[in-house]
């Protein structure tokens, strides 16, 4: 497979195209922002905790569908996870786009972006929401 | 003139001869011609210069005031004295900003930009303005693109002590009339500088002609190396500003309590030069010369009718920009619905070399509508064949991403 055509799965288009968690939360516990100045992409996140449980998670803002994709599937991923889980979990995605690592089964649908790892200056757009997820978190 | 001779002056395209490289407004590569100079000087020449009593520094200095000499011509002013190298535009900016605040500005002054401005010609002013308690106003532009004039008339009128505005945009390639500009901002008191970063490598500059009170040039985006850039401004303005950087080499006399500084363009040359960078970048000069600048803009101006042209039969692309002949080879586009980044990567994966993102100039994107912008931008080696390559890649994006756009 290209890797134009790896990239852009199915998958990914139709989170861009129809998310299901963009939005926001009335009352977040916790809230990070993120940003990429180089491309002007921006993320803001929404974190709902019930004690140690991520409870749900929304996000707004602007990007590239490689940014969008990566912060809806996270968005559903984390919901319902401990904090260290979806630590963890963001551990795993990072290994997968940063280090090129083969992805992990517990990314599931995460694993449609993969390919990103070969493309170095999409990565950030990958990375902007789970990073704005460990700030929220920590 | 025939960029497919002179491709063979640019060794980049011998490692990458499919490369179609669409991207040299934001940086050009290099002939022959200038890294030879360079690797010549630190291999043959290098010496730190002004200071040193020996001849190999003697003639690195030598060298560099002879590169001064080369820009001064290349930007139409007979006084070597007027050029300063600065590292960048944006230093540039930066200098001019500082020093020209310092100096004129005060309490409730203006400082009129434009619109479409790069950040390097809009955040610096706003750092001057905050020290100063002044406040700055911009130029809007029209739907097409341009300058609003008629609004010109109406924001001079509020008399700014400094009129900063771009020579060519570098999102939308319009080429504004700097010196219809000018002599309207003199008239109204303003000091005029002009953001040649995009002018300068593509149109025959002289800066006596264009009227411009500072004209700012960006060395690696007129086939000089990076680190080096000429800044050009009056003989009799430079030598009422305040220095910008301070330090070594711009100082007269020196006590513990104070110090007196040399005269331009010393002054603005603080601690060593990128003198190696300056004798590139004064073979870039001629290079540009040598070809004639006015053949660049004619072939700028080919390439790019051709790609406006080529560029509206795509579907659905939305093109940025003049349609007239104000403008430079600079076209930004995008589909609605697809991102910029996601249509650079499509382009950049089918061999074509294409930039995305606000381009630094966000205020404009923001009048535009649009997030960010996928850009391509041509110079004396780009071919029509590229160009026609960059269109056959849109309308292959166009069924790629057919289901995006809205």
């Amino acid at each position: 497979m290209g890797i134009l055509e790896d990239l852009y799965q199915e998958i990914i288009l139709t989170r861009y195209k129809n998310p299901r968690r963009r939005g926001r939360l009335e009352n977040p516990t916790r809230t990070a922002g993120g940003h990429n100045p180089a491309c002007g992409d921006q993320l803001e996140l929404f974190v709902e905790l019930d004690g140690d449980r991520i409870r749900a998670v929304r996000y707004q803002g602007e990007g590239c569908a490689v940014s969008q994709a990566s912060a809806d599937l996270m968005a559903e991923a984390v919901e319902g996870k401990t904090v260290a889980e979806a630590r963890d979990l963001a551990e795993r995605f990072k290994a997968m786009v940063v280090e090129g690592a083969p992805p992990d089964p517990a990314l599931g649908d995460l694993a449609a972006l993969s390919g990103v790892a070969r493309l170095p200056s999409r990565v950030k757009c990958a990375t902007l929401a789970w990073h704005a997820l460990e700030e929220a978190l920590s | 003139m025939d960029p497919r001779a002179l491709r063979r002056d640019f060794p980049v395209f011998e490692a990458h001869p499919d490369l179609v490289f669409l991207d040299s407004a934001a940086s050009a590569q290099k002939p022959r011609s200038v890294i030879e100079a360079l690797a010549r000087f630190y291999q043959t020449a290098y010496a730190n210069v002004h200071r040193g009593s020996y001849p190999l520094s003697e003639a690195a200095t030598e060298a560099f005031e002879a590169a001064r000499a080369t820009l001064a011509g290349f930007l139409g002013t007979p006084d070597p004295d007027e050029v300063v190298f600065v590292r960048n535009a944006t230093e540039g900016m930066n200098l001019l900003a500082h020093a020209l605040g310092e100096r004129y500005l005060g309490e409730g002054d203006t400082v009129l930009v434009t619109e479409m401005e790069h950040h390097a010609n809009l955040v610096p002013w706003q750092q001057a303005a905050r020290r100063k308690g002044a406040r700055i106003r911009a130029v809007p532009i029209t739907d097409q693109g341009r300058l609003d004039l008629a609004a010109l008339d109406r924001l001079l009128g509020e008399e700014p002590r400094i009129f900063a505005f771009t020579q060519m945009s570098n999102v939308l390639g319009t080429v504004n009339p700097v010196a219809e500009l000018a002599e309207r901002a003199h008239r109204a008191g303003a000091i005029v500088v002009v953001d040649g970063a995009q002018g300068a490598p593509h149109l025959p500059v002289n800066v006596r002609a264009l009227g411009a009170d500072f004209y700012v040039t960006s060395g690696h985006k007129m086939l000089g190396p990076t680190g080096a850039s000429a800044l050009w401004g009056r003989r009799e303005l430079w030598q009422e500003l305040p220095p910008f950087l301070t330090g070594g080499g711009m100082i007269e006399r020196v006590t513990i309590e104070e110090s007196t500084f040399a005269p331009p363009p010393t002054r603005f040359e603080a601690g060593t030069p990128a003198f190696a960078e300056a004798v590139g970048l004064a073979a870039a000069a001629e290079y540009l010369i040598g070809v004639g600048m006015d053949r660049v803009w004619r072939h700028d101006r080919e390439l790019t009718r051709r790609a406006l042209a080529a560029l509206s039969e795509v579907p659905d692309l939305r093109v940025f920009g003049p349609q007239g002949e104000d403008r430079g080879g600079v076209v930004s586009f995008a589909f609605p619905g697809v991102h910029a980044h996601d249509l650079a990567t499509f382009l950049g994966q089918k061999g074509v070399a294409v930039r995305s993102g606000h381009h630094c100039a966000q205020p404009l994107h923001r009048r535009l509508g649009v997030a960010a912008t996928t850009r391509a931008s041509f110079y004396l080696y780009n071919t029509e064949e590229e160009v026609d390559r960059l269109a056959a890649v849109l309308h292959e994006a166009r069924r790629f991403f057919a289901s995006w756009i809205e």
